[in-house]
């Protein structure tokens, strides 16, 4: 893509992450205000309002564009709201941007924010054998961290890992989460508390996968005609890739009993989570080699490892070593998580997506204190939610 | 006796003797499909709408297994008043449909005694009792050969 088509990250801004206890809302109008104050914005100079939804908070939080669009005073502005699980903030960034790129408005607000049930995430109630997210409940037992748990072991089988490498991912982050005053844990882990932990889903244990909490991310996006009389130097959204698996997707992924055949047609080389990065790397033009730092969606430890290969920062099975050198530490080669990911923080999942372009912003900007990497100039983010949503942004300064 | 019901009608077989997940072949390109697909082709290819039902094969290798350390929450279905005793889930590589199935493990299984690539048997099993109804479901089995 060409650097026309960027736009820029004019403020960032959040509600820290925890067990609140109060209305997502709240929360939400938190960080908006807070990315406005960034940017240097008054909320009556934004023109369009991108929310990401959140489905566990009735019908405000089906409308979540209108719900904070209503709660700062309406002004006129034009609203969306998005859902795609865990990549909603993604796909509202991306309704953001495009109307900002078709020169349909200069300047946007996106949120998202929830409140979250304690405990394993369950889905909407009532009887529905139509719908496999209540079928993998119902005829399995099948949690997230089912999953989560069966990715793990393959690691193990096929590469040799260890759960001392999954324990050493939550140890990292969780010593990069205590300088992020954002984060739900601030508490340092060794590996002897992690495998003190229960047994989730083997091999994972409870330190290995990562709440649930209540927290919220927003963003002001521009033009970089709007950004240029009000910064020198800003921070630009280069990619944001929001593809669909293709037929036949042939990794198991929640919340599917089955995956696609490939009996008549043989699958993409790329897995659907690696396609993600593959389409942001086009987009911007860049590559593995051009990072300075990665935000990935640590629902397990394991899953980190992952996503390391996703996105074509090392072979696949060779994640572990990176792990193991310190490569991903905030003062390492490839830093991962130098916000203290999800397993610092607990997935809040619209604002979660939100939050990784926050984090990124404040990297490249300099500001992100004691777990500043060393001259970020390059970011990237990647997730994954239910139904074949997933999401990676690149950020550039 | 109780009567014994599918926990989904239609995705398995009720023979015991030759027990089988069900599942749909797309008459115009191949494509298998389990959960049963009965309206249209999912292979963006294909414009198929015609499917006939065919079973599953009967054993497959592991593509990757773990258990449920926690009671999952509802819709499964457990009775809170009993220990929680964890079961094992698998996902299962069947060769010739080309696809992963999940299933829960025959109770007494864990998790030692499975790795990625050992074969298992497809089994009918019991997912859950009411008072008077039985409610079957599949189940995975090692056979003890590795393919």
């Amino acid at each position: 893509m060409t650097r026309e088509r960027e736009v820029v990250v004019l403020g960032a801004g959040m509600h820290p992450w925890g067990k609140w206890g109060r209305n997502f809302v709240e929360y939400g109008i938190t960080a908006a205000q807070a990315a406005l104050a960034d940017a240097g914005l008054d909320w009556r100079d934004i023109q369009y309002v991108a929310g990401a939804d959140t489905i566990r908070n009735g019908y405000p939080g089906f409308v979540a564009g209108a719900t904070f669009a209503q709660a700062l005073g309406w002004t006129g502005a034009r609203v969306s709201s998005s859902y795609a699980a865990c990549a909603s903030g993604s796909q509202a960034i991306a309704n953001a941007r495009a109307n900002i790129l078709a020169g349909l408005v200069d300047v946007a607000l996106v949120v998202g924010a929830d409140a979250a049930p304690k405990g394993f995430f369950a889905p909407v109630g009532g009887d529905r054998p139509d719908d496999p997210d209540w079928v993998r409940f119902h005829v399995l037992g099948a949690t997230n961290p089912t999953y989560f748990g069966l990715y793990a072991r393959r690691r193990i089988d096929l590469y040799g890992a260890t759960v001392e490498d999954f324990a050493k991912v939550k140890v990292k982050n969780a010593k990069n989460g205590l300088h992020n005053p954002n984060a739900r844990y601030k508490k340092a882990f060794t590996l002897e508390d992690v495998a003190a932990s229960p047994v989730v889903a083997d091999p994972l244990r409870l330190m290995d996968i990562c709440a649930t909490s209540d927290g919220a991310a927003a963003v002001v996006l521009c033009s970089k005609e709007f950004a240029a009389k009000r910064t020198t130097n800003p921070v630009r959204i280069s990619a944001v890739s929001t593809v669909t698996p293709t037929f036949p997707s042939a990794v198991i992924e929640m919340p599917d009993i089955a995956t696609d055949s490939s009996a008549a047609v043989q699958p993409n080389d790329l897995s659907f989570r690696a396609s993600l990065a593959h389409a942001a790397y086009e987009e911007a033009g860049l590559g593995p080699e051009d990072l300075s730092l990665a935000e990935v969606y640590d629902l397990s430890t394991a899953l980190e490892l992952d996503w390391i290969e996703d996105l074509a920062i090392c072979g696949r099975g060779e994640a572990e070593k990176l792990l193991r050198d310190g490569a991903t530490e905030v003062t390492g080669r490839i830093p991962v998580n130098a916000s203290g990911g999800l397993g610092s923080f607990g997935e809040a999942v619209p604002a979660q997506a939100i939050a990784q372009v926050c984090e990124l912003t404040w990297q490249l900007r300099g500001q992100a204190g004691a777990r500043q990497v060393a001259n970020a100039k390059v970011g990237i983010t990647a997730n994954q939610g239910l139904f074949g949503h997933g999401s990676s942004i690149i950020v550039t300064r | 006796m109780k009567d014994h019901k599918p926990v989904v009608p239609g995705w398995f077989t009720t023979d015991d003797e030759d027990f089988r997940l069900l599942g749909t072949r797309c008459t115009a390109c191949g494509t298998v499909f389990f959960p049963r697909q009965d309206t249209f082709c999912k292979n963006p290819a294909c414009a198929g709408t015609e499917f006939e039902e065919l079973k599953l094969s009967g054993r497959g290798t592991v593509w990757s297994y773990t258990n449920a350390g926690y009671r999952p929450p509802a819709p499964y279905v457990s009775d809170p008043d009993v220990e929680w005793v964890p079961f094992t889930i698998v996902a299962v590589q069947l060769a010739e449909e080309g696809m992963i199935v999940l299933g829960q493990a025959e109770p007494g299984i864990t998790v030692d005694d499975l790795t990625v690539g050992a074969e298992v048997e497809i089994v009918p099993g019991v997912l859950y009792e009411t008072e008077d109804q039985v409610f079957t479901t599949w189940k995975f089995k090692p056979t003890g050969a590795s393919a």
